[in-house]
């Protein structure tokens, strides 16, 4: 199925490597839909974007669940100080 | 010979008269020929899209599929394209409709046309292909698991892209639909209730599900291809063109 439903994070100082090198990103679209590639009827998928310029991931779900707790839990456990000026919730 | 076909990228005047590109591909004998827009999936204007085109052309029409994401990403990657376009929202409903008539204009301009000219649209294009029988000029349309033709649209929807049941006394052409009963976007009970209302409306349709099929049956690389659902839905949409084409 393709649900259409896209989540829109903005991103700041935030940097993905493409085809092209490093560039800056504006946001991440997080999405559940067919992957181009991966062999999967569905995917986790994330562009990380600037304009037309991506980097792309489609994750299976169980990978794409581990992957966002592994960030949650380096973010939390982040020593005191290190993000400094970095707000970590929301 | 049927089968022998030539196919190309060209451009046409899509909608408010910019050059946008699309791919045609036609039967290389001289003839008269029904023509065929080829509406692309919402993952962009890719190469299995392409072998659809050409399958067309194969079978004896002239078929147009134009790249819906030309404005936003000129010569990027379909994937790339299609990426871009989705964060944006998706292609606004008026814009499609300019481009399918400009896309039937290109056909119906060639030497080898008939003048009748029909539209199909897969997955969102089975959607965009449903908006442009009831806004185009049009002879024949084929729905394949368009989603939110009815229905609710889920709150906070991202794409521009809502229910279409108000156009339903509008339709200009037939309508060939084609679904899966696994399907969840669109389900089954949502088409039969779309096939009531044109019902209701004397709109002539004809709809099919198809068992243990779901999304994106007629896709070859993809998971969800259902071998039999494709070549039996293949079979119908060749019926139904020679009916409404010829």
């Amino acid at each position: 199925m393709c649900t259409y439903e896209t989540a829109h994070v903005p991103l700041n100082d935030s940097s993905g490597k493409g085809v092209a090198g490093w560039f800056g990103l504006e946001e991440a679209t997080v999405y559940l839909d067919h992957p181009v590639d991966a062999p999967l009827d569905h995917t986790l998928n994330i562009d990380f974007r600037r304009g037309a310029d991506r980097v792309a991931v489609e994750l299976d779900p169980r990978g794409a669940r581990e992957l966002a707790v592994a960030i949650l839990t380096m973010l939390d456990g982040a020593p005191v100080g290190l993000l400094k000026g970095a707000p970590l919730h929301g | 010979m049927r089968g022998d076909l030539h196919a190309e990228t060209i451009t046409f005047a899509g909608d408010g008269g910019t050059e946008i590109e699309a791919y045609l591909a036609r039967p290389v004998d001289d003839g008269s020929y029904g023509g065929v827009v080829v509406i692309h999936h919402l993952p962009g204007y890719d190469a299995t899209t392409k072998e659809i085109v050409r399958r067309f052309a194969a079978e004896g029409y002239n078929a147009l599929c134009p790249n819906l994401y030309s404005r936003e990403a000129p010569g990027a990657a379909p994937d790339d394209a299609a990426a871009l376009v989705r964060a944006q929202g998706g292609v606004p409903d008026e814009r499609l409709s300019g481009d399918v008539a400009g896309a039937a204009a290109a056909l119906r301009a060639l030497p080898t046309s008939n003048g009748r000219v029909g539209s199909i649209g897969y997955c969102s294009g089975g959607r965009q292909s449903f908006l442009a029988a009831a806004t185009v000029d049009l002879q024949a349309a084929v729905d394949c698991y368009g989603a939110f033709v009815v229905g609710e649209v889920p709150e906070g929807f991202p794409l521009k892209a809502g229910p279409l049941e108000h156009l339903v006394p509008s339709l200009r052409c037939p309508v060939l639909g084609l679904f899966g009963m696994d399907d969840t976007y669109p389900p089954p009970a949502d088409m039969e209730r779309l096939s009531g209302l044109l019902d209701d409306a004397g709109k002539p349709h004809s709809f099919h599900y198809f068992e243990g099929a779901g999304h994106a049956f007629f896709s070859p690389d993809r998971p969800s291809y259902r071998p039999e659902a494709a070549k039996e839905g293949w079979q119908l949409i060749l019926d139904f063109y020679a009916e409404q084409l010829s």
